[in-house]
Order: structure tokens, then C-alpha cells, then sequence
């Protein structure tokens, strides 16, 4: 697929993040996302992937260089996945979807509409009302995907959010998205350490490497989407895979 | 996919008694039951070993009333020990609301300043470990007026469990939920209001808890204290002054109101914490399965 074609959303310009003298988490790390991108940061823990989405997201700043912005970024640009779902657990899971525009001041009954439409799309809305400790954690997760789309955000930027999750489950819930991200066209930076996930979801990968983190390759998978229960099987998916994991391989003996 | 090949069995129907869940729920039962019908047991043995340890060694009443003679006095006494008791609680709930105010005020404080915090958090640790007892007659020295001087008393007492358990569960905030919420540009006040104040919600009402009993202790210890009698005088002066008197069945009657009182406060908390509490707190959730 020819990312070329689609509008720069943002970029990360000789990004780097010094923690301490000895810790290097990030060195100049280099990252195009454009408009409609699905891009899996892929790497081995303490590579830095995590630090990326939190600079993205605008939670730490960056030690040198900087982000980039083509577009406005301000409340409500950026919709957030953590790999727990993060819910407020003393209200219910409408009032937790609200949640973003409350911060904006507005009202509940202004928004009912797009909190509405946000829960039918994770298939949620028959438990508008339900607290989050009555719902299973993939419920849970698709209130959190509910939460991070409902002000219709530029980016959504994911971390690990499926790992905590049982396989099952997980497979469900990358459906899931794919088939919102069809409906919605939304630009997803998904952070993972899995392979697999990270080839099924997405339409290209960073690799990243540790000590410095940064991105060693970059690897498009050119699948089109939809993709079904069948791409998973099929031998494009285990080629593409292979692939991966010798980037991977690569990155982890860097 | 070919799910011809697979064959899926129906479960029997059949109903399998499991003994030892039959023997698990018995026991379930027995505790339920048990919870309320075991305290009166014990309550009534030793309202009875009260009765007898009096009875058979003729303990004259200025010693050791029997339990009879205490519920008499009770009875007979009500407009005088009512009068007293209505003081004491009084001071308690205005203790406790001052407590509240200024707890969770302070905790409110701390957590918007790391330095107001650092500097201030020792002090109110020092008036707390000192014993009461030993503040309050100074206390009444330099306090003219003696309802201000009980309430400062009690409030000492009981504002430390608010604050500390307050400032706790303030800082105790999910810190990805502060992520969240410093992404969608929450300010201050927002995050105080929809983020800290909930999250601290549980921990405030453990402290109130705590709180409510030390307020009454707060208030009978410096009434002992005050000593001055007369009218506008609590429970406290009433069981200094039978002492005086060796009016040993009034102090038991003004004991016993003392600890109804206490357990009536701690019963009404308790049921405010279950109502704020029970439709999301691990806390106030029945235990499943």
C-alpha cells in the first residue's frame, strides 16, 4: 500500500529521550504517520515503544528533536488504549464514554448521541448503565476503544491493549477493531510485542531495537483489508510473519 | 471450515448433588444465623453471671449494682441522663463536622501543594500521638468559653484519621487515569473533582469511621477534663458527679448510654459508607461464588 498517497499526520523528527546518563530510552528515532495508517510499533520490552506513545500522546516531552504536527492536536485529537482499561470504576460505563467531552465542559445530554453511537460500534449498548466491575475485561477493553473513539480523535494511540486478555478474547477484539476501523477510518499506532498481532492488524510495522531504542525497519504489509479469520490462516499471513520475526531477531541481537 | 468433522456431545441432564458444596452452604447458614443469635447468647450468660456474682455474694449496690437495679436507674433517671447525653453528642457531631471540614480540607491542601504537605504534615502527626489528656487542661486555660474548649478537644482527637486516610486516597489515583485525563487537558480541578475526590471517596469514609469514636472519646475525655458541672453539663460530668455521690447504678446507666451512643454512630457510618459505596467499591461488594 502507498502511504504516500494519504496526507502526513505527524512526524517524529530525530526523536530522543534521556532518562539518565545510562538510560537511553530513545535515540533518534524517525516516524512518519499519515492520515488512515494502522503502524504497530513492535519490539522487545525496554525498546522504547512505550516512551514513543507517551511523547505522541504529549505526556512526556521529548529530550531532542520533536513531533511533528500537520494537524491540530488539542483536546480530544488523541484517543488513548492502555493495556488495562483504565475506567472509572464508581460510574457507569455511559458516563465513563462521556468522560472526554466532560473534561471539555460539556454536557452529558449535549453528547448522548456520540456516546450512543460510540458504544453500538464496540457493541456495547445494551450495558450503557452496567458499572465496569459487572463487565468481563474484554468488555471492559471495549469501553475503553468506546471511550477513545467517541470525540472522533486524528489518531488513537494503543499500548498493549490486548495483552492482558485472554487469546480468545483477543483474537475477537482484533476483529473488532479492524472492522471499526473499516467503518470509521480511523489512524491507530498500536504498540505490541506480539508478531502475530502486530501482522494481522496493521499496514505497516516499525521495528524497534533496544539500547538506544529506536526503529531499525520498517515493514509494510501489503494484505488488503478487510482481513477475515482466513487471513490468519493463509500463507501470505505466515510468510509476512516470518518476516517479522527475522526483523525482530534482528533487532534483539542489534 | 470444516465443522462437520466435529461432533459435540449434549450434556446429561441429570442432576448431580455435590456433597461438598451441599456441606459448604449448610455451614454458609449456620454462619448467617449464627452472626446475630451467638451475640445474644453471650449477651444474655453474662447478664445472668452479673446477676448470680451479685446475688450470691450479696455485693451491696454502692459496690456493684445489679443489672436489674442499673435498668431501673436508667429508666428513673432518663430526663436527667438524656439531658446530659444530648450535650455530649452535641460536641460529638460537631467534632466530627468540623473533623470532616477541616481534614479533609487540609488533605485537599496537601495534595495540591508537595510543600504545604512536607512542611505541615509532621505538626499534625506531633498533635495527634500527644495523649489528649495531657493537652486539654491547657487547652482550658487559655479557652474562655467551654463548649469551644470540648469541641477543640474532640476535634484534635478525631481530624487525624480524616487527613491521613484523606491524603492517602487522593494520592492513590490510578496513574494511568491521570494520564487520561492530562491528555484530554483536564486542569486542576477537574482532575480534583472527577479523578482525586472518587478515588479518595473509600479511604475518607474508612477515616470517618474511625473518626465518629474518637470524637466521642474526644468529647467525654475533656469533660473529665473541664469538670465543671451545672447546667449544659454531658454524660461525662454526670458519671464524674455520681462517683462523687458513690451513685454507682447511675454511672453504669450513663456508661451503658455512652456505649450506645458509640455504636449507634459507627452503625449510622457504617451505612453511609455502604451507601456510597456499594455499587462499585470492592470494599462493599458481596463476595460471588
Amino acid at each position: 500500500m502507498n502511504n504516500n498517497s494519504r496526507p502526513l499526520l505527524l512526524e517524529l523528527k530525530k526523536v530522543g529521550k534521556t532518562f539518565s546518563e545510562d538510560i537511553v530510552a530513545l535515540r533518534d528515532m524517525e516516524l512518519k504517520i499519515h492520515s488512515g495508517d494502522f503502524i504497530s510499533l513492535l519490539g522487545p520490552s525496554g525498546c522504547g515503544k512505550s516512551t514513543a506513545l507517551r511523547i505522541i500522546a504529549g505526556l512526556t516531552e521529548p529530550t531532542v528533536g520533536d513531533v511533528d504536527w500537520k494537524v491540530n492536536h488539542g483536546s480530544g485529537a488523541i484517543g488513548v488504549v492502555f493495556q488495562e482499561a483504565t475506567l472509572l470504576p464508581w460510574t457507569t460505563v455511559e458516563k465513563n464514554v462521556w468522560l472526554p467531552f466532560r473534561l471539555q465542559n460539556k454536557s452529558f445530554k449535549e453528547k448522548k448521541d456520540e456516546i450512543e453511537r460510540s458504544l453500538e460500534l464496540v457493541g456495547l449498548k445494551d450495558f450503557t448503565k452496567s458499572y465496569p466491575r459487572e463487565l468481563s475485561g474484554g468488555m471492559k477493553m471495549r469501553v475503553a476503544i468506546a471511550r477513545a473513539l467517541v470525540t472522533d480523535p486524528e489518531v488513537i494511540l494503543m499500548d498493549e491493549p490486548f495483552a492482558a486478555l485472554d487469546e480468545i478474547t483477543r483474537f475477537k477484539l482484533n476483529n473488532d477493531l479492524l472492522a471499526l476501523r473499516e467503518t470509521l477510518g480511523c489512524t491507530i499506532i498500536f504498540v505490541t510485542h506480539s508478531v502475530f498481532e502486530s501482522v494481522f492488524l496493521s499496514d505497516r510495522i516499525a521495528v524497534m531495537a533496544t539500547r538506544p531504542g529506536r526503529v531499525i525497519q520498517e515493514l509494510d504489509v501489503d494484505e488488503p483489508y478487510p482481513r477475515g479469520e482466513s487471513f490468519r490462516t493463509s500463507s501470505s499471513y505466515g510468510v509476512i510473519c516470518r518476516k517479522t520475526s527475522d526483523a525482530l531477531k534482528l533487532a534483539m541481537e542489534n | 471450515m470444516a465443522s462437520t468433522d466435529i461432533k459435540v456431545d449434549s450434556p446429561s441432564t441429570n442432576k448431580v448433588v455435590d456433597k461438598n458444596e451441599l456441606l459448604k452452604k449448610r455451614k454458609e447458614r449456620n454462619i448467617r444465623i449464627g452472626k446475630w443469635v451467638m451475640p445474644i447468647i453471650v449477651f444474655m450468660i453474662t447478664i445472668y453471671l452479673w446477676y448470680w456474682i451479685v446475688q450470691v455474694n450479696s455485693i451491696p449496690h454502692y459496690i456493684l449494682p445489679g443489672p436489674f437495679l442499673v435498668v431501673t436507674t436508667l429508666i428513673q433517671d432518663l430526663q436527667i441522663l438524656l439531658s446530659a447525653l444530648q450535650i455530649t453528642i452535641q460536641i460529638t457531631l460537631m467534632a466530627l463536622a468540623v473533623a470532616v471540614i477541616g481534614g479533609v480540607g487540609l488533605a485537599i491542601l496537601f495534595t495540591q501543594s508537595k510543600f504545604f504537605e512536607i512542611s505541615f504534615f509532621p505538626y499534625a502527626v506531633i498533635l495527634q500521638v500527644t495523649p489528649i489528656i495531657s493537652i486539654a487542661p491547657l487547652i482550658f486555660i487559655y479557652v474562655d468559653n467551654r463548649t469551644v474548649g470540648l469541641l477543640l478537644c474532640a476535634w484534635i482527637v478525631a481530624f487525624f484519621p480524616i487527613l491521613s486516610n484523606t491524603t492517602l486516597g487522593l494520592n492513590s489515583v490510578d496513574h494511568n487515569l491521570k494520564d487520561l485525563f492530562k491528555i484530554y487537558g483536564a486542569n486542576r480541578w477537574q482532575k480534583l473533582l472527577h479523578l482525586q475526590i472518587p478515588s479518595a471517596l473509600p479511604y475518607f469514609l474508612g477515616g470517618l469511621r474511625i473518626a465518629g469514636g474518637l470524637a466521642l472519646i474526644g468529647a467525654v475525655v475533656a469533660e473529665y477534663v473541664a469538670g465543671t458541672g451545672g447546667i449544659g453539663s454531658g454524660l461525662a460530668y454526670t458519671i464524674l458527679e455520681a462517683g462523687y455521690r458513690l451513685n454507682i447504678p447511675r454511672m453504669f446507666a450513663a456508661l451503658l448510654l455512652i456505649a450506645g451512643t458509640g455504636v449507634f454512630i459507627f452503625a449510622i457510618l457504617s451505612f453511609l459508607s455502604h451507601l456510597l459505596l456499594h455499587k462499585w467499591h470492592e470494599s462493599a461488594l458481596q463476595k460471588e461464588n
